[in-house]
């Protein structure tokens, strides 16, 4: 008996240090967690409150009534626009670089290096390129080739914080086309070959519909980042207030994500605008939250497949 | 012919994101040069960007960014310091809690929880940053006063908690590849040499990831000095040089946030401000290059490159 008890408690001791090193790594666990639950708590019980279909449907009267159709409607306009953009790029570069470029490529390399290094400047100084690229050089340069001058490119809008927001997520699609282009086994490619198909055949018929749930998360994870985006495009065509809806590629228009930060910061009257900002925030979380979980449940789905596939 | 034609155009595109890093830096440097240059900006020649303090009537000295003062005042030694200061206090609070939650994560826990907990961890990340910034300004920022005593309700204390928010995401991930990149043999072995968990993870696992946890923290650094929504809603956005951190702070994206929207294109406070922007992009450009560098390393290591 006693011997046993010596035994159970020298046990313990000796597994002292793992529980304690379990216990110390699992709180630092929890407390992320946490942040994120309370943040979405907080955010989904205040901006449930607001949320309606007059709210969604409706335009804003000040900072501190009415709705946010227009905001919505840009924030589509915005992604739309720039997913056509960014998608096929993206694609094609994934495609160029698995497919095409040979292994040692100097040129595929350096793209690599670009791509990476894309995805790691700050949005803030898209946001300084788009103002001193797309908005005064090319649409200067538009506006002096077919307009005589007259302002019609440059200026802050639609098309060009588009383009901009599409450079900044094209390495999300190249990234996510990649991996899963690199997922399809050599053997669908080699058969396809040996059929007697041509390198561009295999691509464009075997590979790449192999891969397309890939390509499809990588477009909707571009457009979740896009949707959120303030600063690359706050100087290349988001407008502060506007109570009609963008028409035109020229047009200015609003956006769900500057929205947020505009009734956050330019209220006059803070305690009107809280429901309002909640509601705001809560249909860009909503959108972008579905976005990203839609993505993930994509992803392990392709992924699931070609294991299962092996 | 089609064959060639397609390889041609697919190259031709996937060189537009060599295109897309070479007109950023042209773009930005060529309103910045001059300024770091000191040539043709000022009708004097004086240098437009100081970094020494400005003396004042009443004796004392102070940096000073005043861009609409007369004449304009340029100093960006507050806005480094703030920079540095906000993104020092979220990594401070980040990197234990993103480190040992990869820990407990890759080492301890089970394969059940990790495959609920790593997904979960990601999607913060995916959390737009206007919106961590709004969270921090209407929730954080009234327990972090009430906690803390912080003598501005917007302060160095809380733009930091909020980057962590942000930042911990990264640092997780990157160092719980890292671990997850070290050989299963490694732990084995140590097992078999009869050390115990703990023994195992902290001399042989965590020393064989160090490169990719040291990686998280400087992507995770690139990512701070680089964000802007967090800190323009969190900070308080005035430009003091002090250590204090419940002070009220001013960074570099904050302020080309703030002020890029009323300059007139072409002027010196525009140039002022491309040149904190390629200040930015080169700081990040370099941190991002080692980072990424260890990761590419580790993937290979894993086998997913």
């Amino acid at each position: 008996m006693r011997s046993q008890a010596l035994e159970l408690r020298r046990e313990a001791r000796a597994r002292a240090p793992e529980i304690a090193l379990t216990v110390a790594t699992a709180t630092a666990t929890a407390l992320i967690l946490l942040a994120l639950v309370i943040l979405l708590f907080d955010i989904a019980a205040e901006g449930a409150k607001v949320i309606s279909w007059k709210f969604l449907s409706s335009s804003p009267h000040g900072l501190t009534g009415g709705g946010i159709l227009p905001a919505i409607v840009g924030t589509v306009a915005l992604t739309l626009l720039m997913t056509v953009a960014a998608v096929p790029a993206g694609v094609a570069t994934a495609i160029y670089l698995t497919e095409y470029a040979p292994a040692e490529s100097k040129l595929a390399r350096t793209i690599r290096v670009c791509i990476a290094n894309l995805a790691g400047v700050p949005s803030i100084v898209f946001g300084l390129f788009g103002l001193g690229f797309f908005v005064s050089t090319v649409g200067k340069g538009i506006d002096r080739a077919f307009y005589d001058g007259r302002i019609v490119y440059a200026t802050p809008s639609l098309i060009w914080a588009s383009l901009t927001l599409a450079i900044l997520t094209m390495p999300v699609v190249v990234v996510a086309t990649e991996e899963a282009l690199r997922a399809v086994p050599r053997e669908i490619r080699d058969a396809s070959l040996a059929l007697g198909a041509t390198k561009l055949q295999t691509v464009v018929k075997v590979v790449v519909p192999e891969a397309l749930g890939g390509v499809l998360t990588g477009a909707i994870l571009a457009i979740s980042r896009g949707a959120g985006e303030v600063a690359p495009i706050m100087f290349t065509g988001v407008a502060y207030f506007l109570t009609v809806l963008p028409s035109h590629v020229n047009d200015q228009f609003m956006s769900l994500s500057y929205h947020v930060y505009v009734l956050a910061t330019q209220s006059p009257n803070v305690d009107k605008t809280k429901p309002i900002l909640y509601g705001t925030v809560l249909t860009l979380l909503g959108l972008t939250f579905l976005l990203n979980l839609a993505a993930v449940i994509l992803r392990a789905k392709t992924r699931g497949k070609v294991h299962a596939g092996e | 012919m089609g064959e060639k034609c397609a390889e041609f155009a697919l190259r031709a595109v996937a060189v537009t994101s060599i295109a897309a890093i070479v007109l950023i830096v042209a773009f930005i440097a060529r309103e910045a040069l001059p300024v770091f240059a000191g040539t043709g900006v000022t009708e004097g020649g004086e240098p437009l960007i100081l970094l020494t303090p400005t003396p004042l009537p009443d004796g004392s000295e102070q940096f000073l960014w005043q861009p609409v003062s007369q004449p304009p005042k340029f100093n960006i030694v507050p806005l480094v310091v703030g920079s540095l200061k906000v993104t020092l206090v979220s990594l401070l609070i980040a990197a234990p809690l993103g480190i040992a939650a990869a820990i407990y994560v890759s080492e301890l826990c089970g394969k059940r929880q990790r495959e609920l907990i790593k997904p979960t961890i990601e999607l913060l990340a995916g959390i737009p940053s206007v919106v961590v910034g709004f969270f921090a300004l209407i929730v954080l920022a009234t327990w972090v006063q009430r906690a803390f005593g912080t003598e501005h309700r917007l302060n160095t204390l809380l733009a930091g908690i909020g980057l962590a928010m942000a930042v911990c995401p990264v640092i997780f991930t990157v160092s719980e590849d890292a671990l997850q990149a070290v050989p299963r043999t490694y732990r084995t072995a140590a097992l078999a040499l009869g050390s115990d968990r703990v023994q195992m993870i902290a001399r042989v696992v965590v020393p064989a990831a160090l490169p990719g946890i040291l990686a998280s923290l400087v992507l995770g650094f690139g990512r701070a000095i680089g964000e802007t929504m967090i800190v323009l809603l969190a900070s308080g956005n005035a430009s003091l040089v002090s250590g204090s951190l419940g002070l009220s702070t001013r960074t570099i994206t904050a302020t080309i946030a703030q002020e890029l929207g009323e300059v007139v294109v072409g002027s010196a406070h525009y140039r002022v401000l491309f040149s904190l922007g390629a200040i930015l992009f080169a700081s990040t450009f370099v941190l991002n290059s080692a980072g990424e560098r260890v990761i590419h390393g580790l993937r290979k290591k894993l086998g997913t490159a």
